[in-house]
């Protein structure tokens, strides 16, 4: 208790995913989905900083953090610009709707 | 109980709260606020694990930059004042059960392995000496130079007892990822811009 190790940032980070999934799966607004995805990514992010802090992974998990930051903002930008597109066609953004490949 | 530890529990409880509120709330824009309170929580975290130029990176990109570009989604797909999308209990039963069911799988993984002498053990004698001359230098806190020489494919903060590095450098994944952000913006106005209506021609002549 005293003592903070990897075991306790790795549970946090755990619970993080676990709240992104349950986000993803569970909202039926579009942006809402977009912050699930944004929490699993937080969650690993948090894994790779914690690895690279108490393991031999040492400078490189930082720099995978970094990666991953960037990718996550390139996949915003995009996901957003779906979204739009999707609210522009269906006037909603409830992603129930897009149902018009369904078979 | 020492100060790193107190802020760890303070930070920890902020993000998972809040993480935990963004799962719970139906209001988009309060979502929002949820998730920024969780971000920037893990910043927070990612400077007591001494990564201060990542931390500052969360706070800079994620906190002031994707947020912000989350919310002006919600605001360009609101079609009231208080957007709320219910989902309905039953789907919500379903996903506390199989999200409670995945962080057990997980906590249980986390908690059964001893992270300190196993994985030690299994990666070997000479990463153990990688290590030993690894957290020599990594434990000054001030990690924004070695980063910056990591991605230009310069690794001083890795080098063998020959003098040559021992870890690769990161110049092309650099290059690549900055190739891919430009080409995914590009990507994303034309996908978002705003389509004109083509006038049919017979209105124009009439």
């Amino acid at each position: 208790m005293d003592t903070v190790g990897l075991n306790s940032y790795l549970l946090v980070a755990a619970m993080l995913f676990v709240c992104g999934v349950v986000c993803m799966a569970v909202k039926r607004n579009g942006i809402g989905i977009l912050m699930g995805v944004e929490l699993v990514l937080n969650g690993a992010n948090l894994n790779l900083v914690a690895f690279a802090r108490y393991t031999v992974l040492g400078l490189d998990g930082q720099v995978m953090a970094l990666f991953v930051i960037v990718l996550a903002a390139a996949e915003a930008a995009i996901a957003l610009a779906i979204a739009l597109n999707f609210y522009n066609n269906h006037l909603t953004i409830d992603v129930d709707r897009g149902s018009e490949l369904q078979g | 109980m020492t100060l790193e530890a107190l802020l760890f529990y303070l930070f920890a409880a902020i993000a998972c709260g809040s993480a935990l509120a963004v799962v719970l709330t139906d209001n988009v824009v309060r979502m929002a606020f949820w998730l920024v309170m969780s971000l920037g929580a893990v910043a927070s975290l990612f400077f007591l694990l001494e990564a201060d130029f990542l931390g500052a990176t969360q706070l800079l990109i994620y906190v002031g930059g994707t947020v912000v570009l989350l919310v002006f989604g919600v605001m360009l797909t609101a079609t009231g004042p208080y957007v709320q999308i219910k989902t309905t209990p039953a789907e919500m039963f379903l996903g506390a059960g199989v999200g409670g069911l995945l962080l057990l799988v997980l906590a249980s993984t986390v908690m059964g392995i001893n992270w300190e002498n196993d994985v030690a053990h299994a990666l070997g004698a000479e990463s153990e000496a990688a290590l030993a001359a690894d957290t020599t230098v990594d434990q000054s806190g001030t990690t924004g130079r070695p980063l910056g020489l990591a991605f230009v494919g310069v690794r001083p903060d890795a080098v063998g007892p020959d003098g040559a590095a021992t870890r690769p450098g990161y110049l092309l994944p650099f290059e690549i990822v900055s190739v891919h952000l430009l080409v995914v913006l590009i990507g994303a106005a034309y996908l978002a811009r705003a389509k004109r209506r083509v006038e049919p021609a017979t209105d124009l002549l009439s």
